[in-house]
């Protein structure tokens, strides 16, 4: 269950852009400050970023096909004891069963996307539950810092 | 964002340049560059310097992959050069570092060439 504490002591930012590739260099450039400030190092801060663009780059390939006309939007939340960045998208929804990390040992172009976003947080949800679209939502527990 | 994208013949081969990010957005520019050393053809290796890359996705790492194997098809080398940490970083994620002959300068890059 979600602590209240954790819930109330949230802050909360929140980017919206349209689906062109073009943006991407946009969220990432926000988003890596706000992981510093959440308390990541530098290396773990970039596999985040590399991870949120990947999801970026699946809505824009999947979800929209390629239409650089619609939006994602994309909400950074920083917990006392997670941080999470939730993507919304309105297209076509995810279908989890095309949705799997490929092999690493199987070298080709493509398929990378899930891997990275595996590797750097602890959930991956898809929630296809709320009429059009998805909502991803990526989350990363805090490592507590001894004293 | 763009990339940079730099392009010269060096002895029996070529060498690319990138500087910028490797994105979604530019790596078709990318992608079309080596396309010209490939139509071209006569190259016997190709060495891309990765120095200047400030961040590179999966679209860029299957970039590199298919000049990987379009270097196979055409019996050229394919060597990457002075990969910069956050290139490094990536090709650790997806565990590519023993697949590319990485080199850290380009005069040992070219070595042997």
């Amino acid at each position: 269950m979600e602590d209240e504490r954790d819930r109330n002591s949230a802050s909360s930012v929140t980017l919206t852009v349209p689906s062109h590739p073009k943006y991407l260099y946009v969220v990432r450039s926000a988003l890596y400050p706000l992981i510093l400030d959440a308390g990541f190092p530098k290396k773990e801060a970039r596999r985040i970023v590399l991870a949120v663009d990947e999801a970026c780059s699946n809505i824009i390939r999947y979800a929209y096909s390629g239409d650089p006309a619609k939006t994602i939007t994309v909400t950074v939340e920083d917990h006392t004891e997670r941080f999470a960045v939730r993507l919304r998208d309105f297209g076509r929804k995810v279908d989890r069963a095309e949705i799997s990390p490929r092999d690493l040992k199987d070298v080709r172009p493509g398929g990378l996307g899930t891997h990275f976003m595996q590797a750097a947080f602890d959930t991956v949800d898809y929630d296809t539950s709320q009429g059009q679209g998805t909502l991803l939502t990526l989350e990363k527990k805090k490592q507590r810092v001894k004293a | 964002m763009n990339v940079e994208i730099t392009m010269e013949k060096i002895g029996a081969g070529h060498l690319m340049r990138l500087k910028g990010d490797v994105d979604m957005n530019t790596s078709p520019d990318v992608r079309n560059s080596l396309g010209d050393v490939f139509r071209q053809g006569g190259s016997k290796a190709l060495l891309i310097n990765l120095s200047g890359v400030r961040y590179m996705d999966s679209s860029g790492i299957a970039t590199l992959v298919e000049a990987m194997q379009n270097c196979m098809k055409q019996g050229m080398k394919l060597r990457l050069v002075e990969l910069s940490p956050s290139v490094r970083d990536v090709f650790e994620l997806a565990r590519l570092s023993s697949i590319f002959e990485i080199f850290p300068n380009a005069s040992e890059a070219s070595a042997g060439l």
